[in-house]
C-alpha cells in the first residue's frame, strides 16, 4: 500500500518485518518517500515509527523486507548520504559543538574543508553560530535540538530521516525547522520525519503516513485522507431549532450548537437534500463539506482499524495511489 | 534533480574511519584534565621514589672512618678489608682528636679511629657502632695484631697475606641459581606498579568511552556511518596510543630521576631494556585488556553499571599484580608465578616485572609472547560480537550469553 516506485531517487520501504520475539514491531511495512516530497510519519508511541527509521539506517536489521533508494537497497557507502536525526538525540555531551559538527561530517565522506564549511553555514542558518566552541552539554537544550538537526545536515545528505526533530523546539526554531524541511525537499530530497504534532504535519507536509501497530494504516495527502471518510457537511441556520436535521433520511447528527450543525452522511445519499431540509429551517448562513484537521483524521483511522489482522481500510491505500 | 544528489555512493575507506575515531579519542583524552592530572603525578611519584631510594641507599651503604695520626697506618688494613667483604667504606684523614669528635657529632664520620692499644682498636663513635663496620674494624684490628706477631716470630706479614690471600674456596653449583641485584628487583615492582595502574586506567578509559556513547546515543549516529569494529578499533587505537604515550613518559622519568639521582648503578642499557620491556608488554596487554573492556563495556548503558560488567577484566589484571608484587621482590623465581605470567591473562602483568628484575629463561620470554599475540584474534572476534551486538541495545544489562549469540 501506498507505494509507487515511479522515481529514481525515491526511498522506499518494502515489505519491513521486524519482531522482537513475540512482538511485532513491523509487519510487512511498505510505504515511500518520493524525491523533493516531505513525507509526515505519524502514529502513538510504540506504533514502529522509530523501530522503522532504524532500520533505514541500519542501526536496526530487518527480519525481512527492504528498505530501497533510488531502486537500490541502502548499502553502507549509500547510508551516509542520508542526514539522520535519532528519537534519543546522540551527540558527545562533553565535545565542543564546532569540533562535534566537523568530526560527524567527515565522519560521512566530506573532506575536513567542506566539513568546517558546512559546519559555519548550517550553525549560522540554525542560530547556533555563537556556540561553536561551547561544549554540548553547555547548551539549553533547545539549542542542543539545534546543534543535533545541524548535524543531520552537515554532509549535504541526499535523503532526511528525521525523528521527532519538533519535540522541544521553541515557535521560532520551529519555524526555522519547517522552512529548513521545505527547502532540503524543494532540491529533490527525499525528506522524512515523525511527529506527534498534527497540525504541523497537516502544515508542511505533502503527504502524511499513519503508522498503527507496525503497519500502514493510512497514507496519502491530508485531501485524500479526508476523502476516505464518511462525508460530513456543517450547515449553520442560525436561529433553527436543529431538530429540522433529524428528518433527513441517511445522516446523523455530529454536533449542534446555536444553529450550526454537523451531520454526517451515509454512502450515496446527497447533500442537495440536506440543504433542501435546512432552507425549510429557517435563512442558511454556511453550508460546507466539512474539512475535518488531521487530528480528527487520525483518531478516525486509528480507532476504526483496530483489529491487526483483518482488512485495513482498503480504500485509504487507493487514495495513497491516486495522490 | 540537482546534480549534487546523482552520486549515492559515499566511500570511506576503513582506514580512514578508524584514523578519524583514534584521532577525536586521542584530542579528547590529551586535553582531559585528568590524563593531564594522573600523568604528572605518576611522574611526581616515580622521581619522589627515585629521590628517596637514593636517600635510604646513601646512609646504608657508604661508612665513612676518620683516622687520627697515630691510627694512620691501621687506614689501609681497614680498606683493604673492607673491600674483600664488600663493605663501601670511605676513609679519612682527621688533624687531631677534637675535630675529629665534632665530625663525628655533624654526621660526617660514621666513626674515628684513634690508635691500637695493645689488641684493642680503640674507635669513638656518636652513639653506637654499626654491625657491620664493627666486623670490618674487628677483622682489620685481628690483621694488624697478626702482622705484629708475625714481624715478632722474624716472617715477613706482606708474603703471609699474599698467601692467605690466594687461598679461596672454589664453589660448584649443581644448579646454578639466577643472581638478583636488588636494584633490579626494586625496579621491577616499580614496572609492575606502573604497567598495573597503566593498564587498568586505559582499560577503565575504553570501556567508559564505549559507554559513554551508548548512554548519550550517539552511537547511533555514529553506526549509520561507520561500521561496529571500525569505531571499536578507532577508539582502542586511539585511548591506547595516548596510554603509551603516559607509560613511556612515566617510565623515562623514572630511569632519568633514578640515573641522576644515583639511585640506580645499573647500567643505562639495563634500564633502557625494563622501559623497552614495559612498552612492549603495555602494547601487548593493552591490546588484550582494551578488547575485553570494550567489549564488556557494550553490554550496560550507564556508567553506574560499568563496575560489575568489567570485574570479570578488572579481576585478572588485579590478581596478576597482586602475585606479582607481593610474591616477586622476594622469590623472583618462583615456579608457580612463572608458570602464571606464560598465561595472556596474567603475562601483561607478570612478564615485564620479571623481565625487569632479570633472570627470565629466553623460552619463557618469546612463549609468553607468542601466547599473547596469539591470543588477539581470537579476543578480536569474541568481544567483537560482544561490542556488535551490545552496543545498539540500550536499557537492562545485556547478558553474557545474549550478547554473544550470533547474529
Amino acid at each position: 500500500m501506498c507505494h509507487v516506485s515511479i522515481d529514481a531517487t525515491a526511498l522506499e520501504f518494502d515489505g519491513v518485518t521486524k519482531r522482537y520475539g513475540d512482538l511485532v514491531a513491523l509487519d510487512a511495512l511498505s510505504f515511500d518517500i518520493r524525491a523533493g516530497e516531505v513525507f509526515g510519519f505519524v502514529g502513538s508511541n510504540g506504533a514502529g515509527k522509530t523501530t522503522a527509521m532504524r532500520i533505514a539506517l541500519g542501526v536496526l536489521m530487518a527480519d525481512s523486507g527492504e528498505v530501497r533508494w533510488g531502486g537500490r537497497p541502502v548499502t553502507f557507502e549509500t547510508r551516509r548520504r542520508i542526514g539522520y536525526m535519532p528519537e534519543e538525540r546522540g551527540l558527545y555531551p562533553k565535545m565542543r559543538v564546532g569540533e562535534q559538527l566537523v568530526y560527524l561530517a567527515r565522519l560521512h565522506g566530506l573532506s575536513l574543508a567542506a566539513a568546517q564549511e558546512h559546519t559555519r553555514t548550517w550553525t549560522e542558518r540554525l542560530g547556533v553560530a555563537a556556540r561553536m566552541a561551547d561544549e554540548v552539554e553547555k547548551l539549553s537544550l533547545g539549542n542542543q535540538q539545534r546543534v543535533q538537526l545541524a548535524s543531520a545536515l552537515v554532509h549535504d545528505p541526499a535523503v532526511l530521516v528525521l525523528d521527532e526533530p519538533f519535540s522541544g523546539l521553541d515557535p521560532v526554531a520551529v519555524e526555522v525547522m519547517s522552512q529548513v524541511l521545505r527547502d532540503k525537499a524543494a532540491s529533490g530530497v527525499p525528506v522524512l520525519f515523525s511527529s506527534h504534532q498534527l497540525d504541523l504535519v497537516e502544515r508542511i507536509c505533502d503527504r502524511v503516513g499513519i503508522i498503527k501497530t507496525g503497519r500502514m494504516i493510512a497514507c496519502g495527502t491530508v485531501d485524500d485522507l479526508r476523502g476516505v471518510g464518511p462525508e460530513q457537511v456543517v450547515v449553520d441556520v442560525p436561529g433553527a431549532d436543529p431538530a429540522w436535521a433529524g428528518g433527513v433520511p441517511g445522516t446523523s447528527v455530529l454536533s449542534a450548537e446555536d444553529g450550526r450543525v454537523l451531520l454526517q452522511l451515509e454512502e450515496g445519499v446527497d447533500d442537495q437534500r440536506v440543504l433542501t431540509a435546512a432552507l425549510r429551517a429557517g435563512p442558511v448562513r454556511e453550508f460546507a463539506r466539512h474539512r475535518p484537521p488531521l487530528t480528527e483524521l487520525y483518531k478516525h483511522a486509528v480507532s476504526t482499524t483496530g483489529d491487526p489482522t483483518g482488512s485495513e481500510a482498503p480504500q485509504l491505500a487507493a487514495a495513497g495511489r491516486n495522490s | 534533480m540537482s546534480s549534487r544528489h546523482d552520486a549515492p555512493q559515499v566511500t570511506l575507506p576503513t582506514a580512514a574511519a578508524v584514523r578519524l575515531v583514534a584521532e577525536r579519542e586521542m584530542r579528547t583524552r590529551l586535553r582531559s584534565k585528568a590524563y593531564r592530572i594522573t600523568t604528572v603525578v605518576l611522574v611526581v611519584i616515580v622521581v619522589a621514589l627515585a629521590v628517596v631510594m637514593d636517600i635510604v641507599n646513601g646512609r646504608s651503604t657508604t661508612a665513612h672512618v676518620g683516622f687520627t695520626e697515630q691510627a694512620a697506618a691501621l687506614r689501609p688494613h681497614v680498606t683493604a678489608v673492607a673491600t674483600s667483604l664488600g663493605q663501601d667504606v670511605a676513609t679519612t684523614q682527621v688533624p687531631d682528636t677534637r675535630t675529629g669528635r665534632q665530625q663525628l657529632r655533624s654526621g660526617k664520620l660514621d666513626a674515628l679511629v684513634l690508635a691500637m692499644q695493645g689488641n684493642d682498636l680503640r674507635v669513638v663513635v656518636e652513639k653506637k657502632l654499626d654491625p657491620q663496620l664493627e666486623s670490618t674494624l674487628t677483622s682489620a684490628a685481628g690483621q694488624v695484631t697478626l702482622d705484629q706477631k708475625i714481624t715478632a716470630l722474624g716472617g715477613d706479614p706482606a708474603s703471609v697475606a699474599a698467601d692467605v690471600s690466594q687461598a679461596s674456596v672454589a664453589v660448584t653449583a649443581m644448579e646454578p641459581a639466577p643472581h638478583f641485584n636488588p636494584q633490579r628487583l626494586a625496579v621491577g615492582s616499580v614496572a609492575g606498579i606502573l604497567i598495573y595502574l597503566a593498564l587498568l586506567g586505559t582499560g577503565m578509559s575504553v570501556a567508559q568511552g564505549v559507554v559513554e556513547e551508548k548512554a548519550s546515543r550517539v552511537v547511533e549516529l555514529l553506526l549509520a556511518t561507520i561500521r561496529p569494529w571500525q569505531l571499536m578499533a578507532g577508539k582502542v587505537l586511539g585511548i591506547g596510543l595516548v596510554g603509551l604515550l603516559q607509560v613511556a613518559v612515566v617510565g623515562v622519568a623514572g630511569v632519568l630521576a633514578g640515573q641522576l639521582t644515583g639511585a640506580l648503578s645499573l647500567s643505562i642499557s639495563a634500564t633502557a631494556g625494563v622501559v623497552a620491556w614495559l612498552v612492549v608488554w603495555f602494547i601487548l596487554g593493552f591490546t588484550l585488556y582494551s578488547l575485553v573492556f570494550a567489549g564488556l563495556g557494550a553490554l550496560v548503558s550507564r556508567q553506574e553499571d560499568l563496575g560489575g560488567a568489567t570485574a570479570p577484566a578488572t579481576m585478572f589484571l588485579v590478581v596478576g599484580y597482586v602475585v606479582g608484587i607481593s610474591v616477586l621482590p622476594s622469590t623472583p623465581d618462583q615456579p608457580i608465578v612463572a608458570i602464571m605470567s606464560l598465561i595472556p591473562a596474567f603475562s601483561p602483568t607478570l612478564m615485564p616485572m620479571r623481565l625487569a628484575m632479570g633472570g627470565v629463561p629466553l623460552w619463557q620470554t618469546l612463549l609468553s609472547l607468542a601466547l599473547a599475540v596469539a591470543c588477539v584474534p581470537l579476543l578480536v572476534g569474541v568481544t567483537g560480537r560482544l561490542y556488535r551486538n551490545g552496543v545498539v541495545r540500550t536499557g537492562a544489562r545485556l547478558r553474557l550469553r545474549e550478547a554473544l549469540k550470533q547474529r
